[in-house]
């Protein structure tokens, strides 16, 4: 049997990521043009109706490897190329994030199959997929395809939409023997939360602050802007790691996925891993003081500039029209 | 224990890359650079060895690629590996990820190492999967976008983001681990060091030296194929200012933000 096997990644209270529901709503159609079913992999023990609730989304059936932990990509390997294998399945679709390049990845070497990162778009020629992957700083797209029986395909964050047409999945569950070195990582903490909460996702006006601020305290000028419009400040994972701003506040690939009115990028080079976290922000006004950062070429408004003088002038000026 | 660090020659970042339209692949002439994200998985390599936590005999620097590789080799071996490994054969010419991570174990391999540490991407496209693409032929765990290690009784205990927040995990060794640049400030190499880096042993392997069937490398090895290169769907470029007069900028974002009713 062709078919599509995508893994529906969940969190520690079940909840399914959404990236994973998109991915197996574009395994269904996919699966539609080039004969046989889109089905899920789902690990760790999710009761039966969450999984049958997968059919929602397109998926004709979900294997359930209870045994198998979430969280470490090796045993999602293990359990993945067993599902791959025994029922024949053409290939593996991957919603984005760290632990689908990861799983994907370990599945490349098991099966020795074809893979392709960063796919924003995947079609169907001579009844093969092929994926469209944007490479060089995306100035070009080359077409991929697959040598051999399978391939695996790892999209970017929020390539596919999630699309509800119904159905209920049949639950298929799965032994699943692990890899002696599947067991020789083990997660001491998952999901730890750093830094104060923040919400960012409801905001309409985000102001993005990047290594340009300088240092923690360069967050002062971000906050007093986005104070002045209204809105709410958000971070780039290079700042969050270097512990200027809470993990709450993280925009990208592996932080949250925003879509404003307005995203205000200071200090912001505008690195892949950000744009697919905000791309999508209705206008994208950019202060940076490197004319050939990446974030000139998806701004609606680029300055050219220090923000350290633009930002206090730009703050004081709005705070004034709105007193006015 | 022995660490074996993965290195890459990039194209310099400053340098404009372009694909060769006749193979479709990166034009790999020009100016070259060690892989930024490779540094700081040569310094994670120098800390452990310089922390004590476990005694470190070797840091070897493993590359794959032509001759112009060893480069790469010689900076790593300035920033303090020991000694490195080149494999080289014009087999290995157009490998993609399945055939190059699978060279790469080759190599690894015969070197026994108790730790390979990487950085998380390359700043020529290939990103996050190496690592564990090499792990599962090695048969040992691996974690990528490792932002910090301690070592403790024997085992690494690693921290780093996934997606719902600050994941820690306790990996035992041999292990595969990719590291991002958060982790650490790479050191700057000494004069002495970049002087001394020719002299430091290095030997190049062909495919045949470390097992590597050339069936299951090169293009025809290789199970992806570029079919076509396209450009990218046109954007309306965005306007672009200047800031020369502050006050004056100030005023042009105002009304920007004005005209689309955003303040």
């Amino acid at each position: 049997m062709a078919g599509i096997l995508v893994y529906a990644l969940h969190d520690d209270e079940g909840n399914f990521n959404k990236n994973s529901l998109g991915a197996i709503s574009e395994a269904a159609k996919l699966a539609g043009e080039i004969g046989g079913d889109a089905a899920a992999l789902v690990v760790g023990g999710i009761a039966d109706d969450a999984c049958a609730g997968l059919g929602k989304y397109g998926a004709a059936k979900v294997y359930r490897a209870k045994t198998v932990p979430e969280g470490l990509a090796q045993p999602i390997v293990d359990a993945m190329a067993k599902v791959i294998t025994d029922e024949g399945i053409s290939y593996a679709l991957f919603g984005g994030g760290l632990l689908g390049f990861e799983i994907g990845a370990g599945l490349t070497a098991r099966l020795n199959a074809g893979v392709t990162m960063e796919v924003t778009e995947v079609k169907v020629q001579d009844g093969k997929l092929v994926s469209e992957r944007p490479i060089l700083q995306d100035s070009q797209i080359a077409d991929v395809g697959y040598v051999g029986e399978i391939g695996i395909i790892i999209s970017r964050l929020n390539a596919f939409d999630i699309k509800e047409t119904g159905g209920s999945a049949e639950v298929v569950d799965v032994e699943v023997e692990l890899s002696p070195w599947s067991t020789k990582a083990t997660m001491v903490q998952r999901g730890e939360q750093r830094g104060a909460d923040v919400n960012i996702e409801d905001a309409d006006i985000l102001v993005g602050g990047g290594r340009g601020l300088g240092a923690a305290e360069g967050f002062k000028l971000a906050e007093e802007l986005a104070e002045s419009m209204g809105g709410a400040v958000a971070a780039t994972r290079a700042v969050v790691d270097a512990g200027w701003y809470p993990y709450a506040a993280q925009i990208g690939q592996t932080g949250k996925t925003v879509a404003p009115k307005l995203y205000l990028a200071a200090g912001v080079s505008g690195a892949i891993q950000h744009k697919v976290g905000m791309q999508n922000s209705e206008n994208i006004l950019a202060i940076n003081k490197d004319p050939n950062a990446p974030i000139f070429e998806f701004s609606d408004l680029g300055v050219v500039g220090d923000l350290h003088k633009i930002v206090p002038k730009l703050t004081e000026a709005i705070r004034a029209k709105k007193a006015g | 224990m022995k660490i074996c660090v993965l290195v890459k020659e990039v194209p310099d970042a400053a340098v404009q890359k372009r694909i060769d339209p006749s193979t479709m692949r990166l034009d790999r002439g020009g100016e070259k650079n060690l892989n930024p994200f490779d540094t700081h998985a040569l310094e994670a390599a120098m800390q452990i060895k310089e922390g004590g936590a476990i005694p470190v005999e070797e840091v070897v620097a493993v590359t794959m690629g032509p001759g112009s590789a060893v480069r790469a080799l010689h900076k790593a071996v300035a920033l303090g590996a020991d000694r490195s490994v080149h494999l080289s054969d014009d087999a290995l010419s157009g490998s993609d990820v399945c055939a190059t991570g699978y060279s790469l174990a080759k190599v690894l391999e015969s070197e026994s190492p108790d730790l390979v540490l990487l950085g998380q991407q390359s700043d020529d496209g290939e990103c996050y999967t190496i690592g564990a693409v090499v792990a599962d032929h090695l048969q040992m765990p691996s974690l990528t976008q490792v932002i910090k290690i301690d070592v403790n009784d024997g085992k690494l205990r690693c921290e780093r983001q996934a997606e719902y927040g600050y994941d820690t995990v306790e990996v035992e060794l041999p292990a595969v681990i990719s590291v991002g640049d958060a982790i650490n400030e790479p050191r700057y190499p000494s004069l002495k060091a970049i002087m001394g880096a020719k002299k430091k042993p290095l030997d190049t392997k062909a495919t045949g030296d470390v097992g590597i069937d050339d069936g299951m490398v090169g293009e025809a090895g290789s199970k992806t194929t570029v079919l076509a290169l396209n450009p990218p769907p046109a954007k309306e470029a965005g306007e672009i200012i200047e800031d020369e007069d502050t006050n004056e900028t100030v005023e042009k974002i105002v009304a920007w933000l004005d005209e689309r009713k955003l303040i």
